[in-house]
């Protein structure tokens, strides 16, 4: 294979990759974000204290965390080419990670969520905020840091599993490694493909610490 | 201004059930400084918690400004419109301040003013600003709560507790984790704001120091109840309560030479700016004179609420009563009786008379240097 053959299919991969990984990220942070703050405030002694629907809740998301991926990913066919029309390809993989991923991030959320102070919680519903403040001007700024934390983890976790997908047809670095690595045993091609996704997890690790440290230091410092 | 009748909070924790409100009536006149005092688990942050519903009574009612809160509360944990404006008109400051980190001394300042309808992003600043400004912190407005000392982080809690222009404020131990000169410049600022304001506050605290301090009235809670209470200026006319002895505890028995005749003085609110010549009308000044060579072995006094108080323990050198010769403990009662002296002989709780023995243990030490403030 020449180079400019390697060159070309890396770069599709990597921005199939991308684009799995980005648009399931990003359905997992409006999915989780919600479920995550659910799961605490319908917990007993929570806000919306609740205990069929706090059960019902950490149920589907138990589910969805205890299946391996790999199954998920079959057993979602049917399901995603309901959705996207068909089951193979960058766009069709989005739905099985989207749809392991929430769960994952919001057990996350509900960590960090829960982390926060209850005495600000307190101090917020003393001065006559309602839950919906709470939730916006306490819990989510105080927690934060925590978020994006647990946000970066889920985006790592996702690269790894969007690899997966190539298994199913689901394109980007995974497929290629399969493809060229596995059943053309062209192993310089495979070694490129391990390169580009340590690249980008560790990409992925830096910027999330990077925002994370900088929100400490803020808290901790003058504005 | 503050209202409850039989107020009773049962908490069920692992099937066990534990009371912390035992029928609990208390009543705060407006523009009071009421402290409530006792010790921990007395229930004490419960009734403050009750007052603005963050807990729920399992019965009796809370009344604040004539508005019945427990009626407003509606069914379930979660508060309706009508007590959420309500606890916008309470304000409540916490032991460990709760200041938000994710904010500035000002964005802490704002956030109760963001739930208040109809002010614009600019009137909140400007109004946080004055707040932080009669706290005395307007040139940290822009600083982290994690950059301030405990004094500033509470001065914070309380700029934030007037945001929304309370007449209440609930002060829940609010000095508890400050040091002794902090909390009496935190004292000193409710003091003040109460003043300026006519602010009424609840302050909760295990400290009888800080009730000396600032308020006007205690309680003494134990178990769920309210035991004794009243205006310091009524307890410490009325000696024997409890409050009253642990305002100004006993002094230690003292040993005794022969011929020493030991006199317990308390006072029960003298009001100095009656008595402003030093020497002339003062009982104190004046019991001093008719006992020449006498010593003042212990003395607690202090100005509470605006009078001064405590005890003054006297030797009296050569004064055995026997020997008649000596002074008269029962004539020298009498004559400063109703003037806010009283004295006794110690051992003797009716003022009878007793020398040169040691008088029987008191229950408590606790003979402190004269502080005047």
């Amino acid at each position: 294979m020449t180079a400019e053959r390697m060159r070309e299919l890396l770069l599709q991969g990597t921005l199939d990759t991308l684009h799995m990984v980005g648009w399931s990220g990003l359905i997992a942070l409006v999915g989780g974000l919600p479920l995550g703050v659910l799961l605490v405030l319908t917990d007993r002694g929570g806000l919306l204290a609740n205990r069929p629907v706090n059960k019902l809740l950490g149920g589907v998301v138990n589910i969805g965390r205890s299946l391996p991926f790999i199954i998920l990913l079959v057993a979602l066919i049917p399901f995603t080419r309901l959705l996207v029309g068909t089951s193979i390809g960058p766009t069709a993989a989005i739905v099985p990670l989207a749809v392991g991923a929430i769960p994952f991030f919001a057990r996350l959320v509900e960590t960090a969520v829960r982390e926060v102070d209850h005495g600000l919680v307190e101090a917020a519903l003393a001065m006559g905020g309602s839950t919906g403040t709470v939730v916006r001007k306490v819990l989510l700024p105080q927690a934060l840091p925590s978020l994006v934390a647990g946000l970066t983890t889920t985006v790592i976790v996702l690269i790894g599993y969007s690899a997966m997908a190539g298994a199913v047809g689901g394109g980007g670095l995974g497929t290629l490694a399969l493809t060229y690595g596995y059943q053309r045993f062209e192993t310089d091609f495979m070694l490129l493909i391990v390169a580009v996704l340590v690249v980008l997890v560790t990409v992925v690790q830096l910027a999330g610490d990077l925002v994370v440290r900088t929100l400490n230091r803020r808290e901790r410092a003058d504005a | 201004m503050i209202t409850t009748t039989d107020l009773t909070r049962v908490h069920r924790a692992r099937g066990r059930e534990v009371t912390a409100l035992n029928g609990v009536d208390l009543h705060v006149p407006a523009g009071e400084i009421f402290g409530v005092i006792g010790p921990s688990g007395a229930g004490k942050s419960s009734l403050a918690r009750c007052v603005n519903l963050l807990e729920r009574p399992t019965s009796g009612t809370v009344t604040v400004d004539g508005l019945d809160l427990t009626a407003l509360a509606g069914r379930g944990p979660r508060a309706g419109r009508e007590l959420r404006a309500a606890r916008t008109r309470i304000g409540m400051v916490f032991q460990h301040f709760n200041l938000l980190s994710s904010r500035t001394v000002r964005g802490n300042v704002e956030l109760p003013l963001e739930h208040l309808p109809g002010l614009t992003r600019r009137e909140r600043a400007r109004r946080a600003m004055e707040l932080l400004d009669t706290v005395g912190l307007a040139d940290r407005a822009g600083d982290r709560p994690a950059r301030l000392s405990g004094g500033q982080k509470q001065r914070v809690g309380i700029a934030r507790a007037l945001a929304g222009r309370p007449k209440v404020l609930l002060s829940d131990e609010a000095t508890s984790a400050l040091d002794p000169e902090t909390t009496r410049s935190v004292l000193r600022l409710i003091r003040d704001l109460n003043r300026s304001l006519g602010l009424t506050v609840l302050l909760i605290t295990h400290e009888m120091e800080v009730v000396r301090e600032v308020c006007d009235s205690v309680a003494l809670m134990e178990r769920g109840r309210i035991i004794e209470s009243g205006s310091l200026r009524d307890l410490l006319s009325r000696p024997g309560t409890r409050l009253a002895r642990e305002l100004f505890p006993p002094a230690a028995p003292e040993p005794l030479a022969a011929g020493e005749l030991l006199l317990d003085l308390e006072l029960h609110g003298i009001d100095p700016a009656a008595s402003p010549d030093p020497v002339g009308p003062d009982p104190l000044a004046e019991i001093l004179r008719a006992l020449p060579g006498a010593e003042i072995r212990s003395a607690a006094v202090d100005t509470v609420a605006g009078r001064r108080a405590g005890r003054v323990r006297l030797v009296v050198p050569g004064a055995t009563h026997r020997d008649g010769g000596g002074i008269d403990p029962d004539a020298l009662a009498a004559r400063f009786r109703g003037r806010g002296v009283e004295l006794r002989v110690p051992g003797t709780p009716d003022g009878a008379r007793g020398t040169g023995v040691p008088a029987p243990a008191a229950p408590a030490p606790g003979a402190f240097g004269e502080a005047p403030r």
